[in-house]
């Protein structure tokens, strides 16, 4: 996977992130992942279709899942409280909007679709041709994972190319 | 959160009313807070754009703030329909997605102004003062902020 691919989801997770949790956010780990995706606590999947296709997941540790949705709502919220999943969902919409609207404007189309809640302990097993690569950050509420699995579309690429030509 | 000096309607010195349109709850709470913040009143919420049409007929707001991806009715369409009923609606599209296409679309088809998420409390404020124009006027408020 390029990192052309990948620098515009680092870039907007670390605005989306030091804006929400008003604090620095630092890259940590960045690993490639070829085993099936094991989840760490409440994930949520954003899925994109287009010139780019696979998906993007956050992953947050159950307490960290927490401290990040309290620090959102104000208030200290119950680990069992549907807002921490809410915001789970909306901080992965908010990443993935923010990298595609920078592809975006670099000639690649998508279409993002709705969150999901990811319930399985274990994922798919990535491809040979779409890798993973996991990347933490590091906040002052904990490490957030983020979990990238993309592979161009060759055939709408194609497309596109064959019009431009 | 920061307090912003108020912003009132013009005609009737009332608090401003909004309609909020986001399938997230997250989204709609942390546009409600901020809402309060200016002295704002949220007169309804919806999660997705068919909702929105039938709430703006409801309680007709002074502005709307729309999501674009949402379930059964995106945003763009939902506003387009909003304004073909209701010309001086005011829209403002609210959403991650931010690319030139889109907010383009947007524009083109009735929202009056395009704010990017995250969303930061000052740029909102200033967005919603220039929608508002000579129909929102700003309360002196002692102590506020902005």
């Amino acid at each position: 996977m390029k990192m052309e691919l990948i620098q515009p989801f680092i870039n907007a997770a670390d605005a989306v992130l030091s804006q929400g949790l008003q604090g620095t956010t630092q890259v940590s780990n960045l690993t490639m992942e070829e085993d099936a995706y094991r989840r760490k606590g409440v994930a949520g999947m954003v899925a994109l279709s287009g010139d780019i296709e696979g998906r993007i997941i956050l992953d947050l540790e159950p307490q960290t899942a927490v401290r990040v949705a309290s620090h959102y709502a104000g208030a200290e919220l119950p680990e069992s409280d549907a807002l921490v999943k809410e915001t789970i969902f909306e901080l992965a919409n908010q990443v993935v909007g923010n990298a595609i609207s920078a592809l975006n404007d670099q000639g690649f189309h998508f279409r993002v679709h709705p969150p999901l809640l990811l319930t399985a302990a274990e994922g798919d097993k990535t491809s040979e041709d779409v890798e993973a690569l996991m990347i933490c950050f590091e906040t002052a509420m904990g490490q957030i994972f983020m979990n990238v699995a993309l592979r161009y579309n060759r055939k709408r690429l194609s497309d596109h190319a064959a019009v431009g030509a | 959160m920061e307090q912003f000096a108020p912003v009132k309607r013009s005609k009737d010195g009332q608090p401003v009313r909004y309609l909020i349109v986001d399938d997230s709850v997250f989204a709609r709470k942390n546009l409600a807070r901020m809402i309060e913040t200016f002295g704002g009143q949220v007169a309804a919420e919806a999660g997705d754009g068919l909702t929105a049409i039938s709430e703006f007929d409801r309680t007709h707001p002074d502005i709307v703030l729309m999501d674009i991806t949402m379930p059964q009715m995106e945003g763009i369409e939902a506003a387009e329909r909003i304004v073909q009923q209701h010309p001086e609606a005011r829209i403002v599209m609210v959403s991650s997605v931010g690319y030139q296409e889109n907010i383009v679309a947007a524009l083109q088809r009735g929202a009056r102004h395009f704010v990017q998420k995250p969303v930061k409390p000052e740029v909102l404020y200033e967005v919603i003062k220039y929608v508002l124009g000579e129909d929102g006027a700003v309360a002196n408020a002692a102590g506020a902020g902005a």
